[in-house]
Order: C-alpha cells, then structure tokens, then sequence
C-alpha cells in the first residue's frame, strides 16, 4: 500500500499518504493531480460559488498567491460548481472587488474529486464540500488536512505558517512548537534511547529536560 | 481548453508554448522557466497540444511536430 492512495477506514485520505489521484475539468482547463508533481500544493474546497464567505475566503487565498509561489507552492480550488458558474463568478470578484483569482477552480460537478478527497460532511450539507484544505506535498504525499465548517472562514496567516512549517521540517529535520513561526526556535526531535537522552543534556542544545530541547536555525 | 481553441487552433497560451520550442525539443521544466508559466499549466496545455498533433513528446522532451513547425514559422 506504500505507493497506492492510503485512505483510513472511512474512505478518508491519511497524513502521509498518497493524494488520491484524479482529472477535473478547471477554469483554466483540464488538470490532473500529477500536473502539480515537483510543486506543493494547497487543494482547498469551498461550499459553493457567489456566497459571502467563499468570495472573502477567493479573495483572501488570491492575496497570498504569490506568498505561496515564493514557497515553490500552488493552489487549486473546488465546489461543485460547473466552469461557467465559476468564470462567472471570478469575473464578478474581480469587476467589483477589484481582485484577480490567480488560480485555478475545479469544477466537481459529479463530485468525483470530493468524494475522493472526503470534502463532503452530510451533517453539514448533502450536496456542498465543507471548507477544505488539503496539504500535498511535490512527491503528492499528504501532509496536512484542515476542516472548517461552512460557517467559519479559513485563517490564510496560519496556511502560510502551516507550509512554513512543514517545509523547515523538511529541510532541518526538526519539529515546531505551538505557535511557531519562521525565525523561531525549533523543536529538537526527542531522543530515542535512554543513551541518547542521557547524552542529550549535554549537546548544547536549550533544553528543559531531556525531552524537550530547543534549538535556533 | 486553455491552450487550444474549439476550432482546433491554438490560444495566445497555447500559441507562447509552441514559440518556446522553436529552437528544439524541451523539457516541462525547462519551458516553465523560459516562459514564465507555472508547471502544471505548461503540463496541461502540452498535452493538450499534444492531442491535437502540435507537439510530440520523445523521452521526456517535447518538441514541434511538422504541423507545429508550420504554425510557428
């Protein structure tokens, strides 16, 4: 199952999993999954197109688009909403809320891509995706998942930090502390042995205790 | 299609891939540097020009079929 698509029982994809593969007809044609391979990339849904929280939340990601490229990452958008009600829409975002959508926006009209992803929570709407974001890394492994309910807009600073994150995970194998942000110390990964966390104390690192040490990139 | 126009004929983006091979075959990579685009849209549009027998793909590299060549000349 290592190179599959690893979902859990309920059919939902896993952290650390492959990203369930698919082809989906875009606002700027058709895509597939492994069009992004070498990329990040933040797969998020939104409920539906031309509702109050989804048009802040489009305009929200579009301002930190280019943030995002700076982070070699992409974003791609989805309801299930057809291409037409989408360039529609982004039309009237950008006529009236003077905003370009620099991204593309999957259109999920058979829901096959929502399905996949688990996007839709029947508690809190039958036929909409809740809001979504999907953290895929250039080897289209899953790195982080965020559910938010239809009624409640997505925070755009801690997506950032979230890529920030893992990607200082990536490149100093270490780990981050609660409300972490780039420039702050960093988790040491906690010693694996009683030999190592007796060494521990001793490698100049600032630690609490053995299992809890600090360092500074 | 982004690349490629309902009747057949290539987009203004479409048009920006074909003159980037101009002078040989490329990578994706390589044409998403030198174009400027991202890489899942240069992806994207070579295969769609690619299904339209615009380009051709050999090891990885894409470069203009005859038909291309006409259309860039």
């Amino acid at each position: 199952m290592t190179e599959e698509t690893q979902k859990d029982e309920t059919g939902l994809p896993v952290l650390g999993g492959k990203a369930p593969d698919f082809e989906a007809a875009t606002t700027q044609g058709t895509l597939r999954l492994s069009d992004f391979e070498g990329t990040w990339l933040i797969l998020f849904s939104h409920p539906a197109d031309f509702t109050p929280v989804c048009t802040t939340e489009f305009i929200a990601f579009s301002k930190i688009y280019e943030e995002l490229k700076k982070r070699n990452t992409e974003l791609l958008g989805l309801s299930v909403d057809s291409v037409s009600s989408h360039i529609a829409w982004i039309r009237n975002v950008e006529k009236k809320m003077r905003v370009k959508i620099p991204f593309p926006i999957i259109a999920d009209l058979n829901k096959e891509v929502s399905k996949k992803y688990g996007m839709i929570h029947p508690e809190q709407s039958k036929t909409e995706t809740v809001r979504c974001v999907f953290v895929i890394d250039p080897e289209r492994k899953i790195r982080a998942m965020l559910y938010y309910p239809l009624t409640t807009g997505r925070n755009m600073k801690e997506i950032l930090r979230l890529i920030d994150a893992l990607q200082t995970t990536d490149k100093h194998k270490v780990a981050t502390p609660a409300n972490w942000k780039p420039g702050d110390p960093v988790v040491v990964p906690p010693p694996a042995t009683a030999e190592q966390a007796e060494e521990r104390l001793k490698e100049g690192y600032n630690c609490k205790d053995w299992y809890l040490c600090m360092k500074k990139l | 299609m982004p690349c490629v126009s309902p009747d057949g004929k290539p987009t203004s983006s479409g048009m920006t891939l074909l003159n980037s091979l101009k002078n040989g075959a490329l990578s994706p990579k390589d044409i998403a540097d030198k174009t400027g685009q991202p890489l899942f849209k240069v992806r994207s549009g070579l295969r769609e020009l690619q299904s339209t027998g615009l380009v051709e793909e050999a090891e990885g590299k894409y470069g203009l079929s005859e038909q291309g060549k006409t259309l860039v000349q």
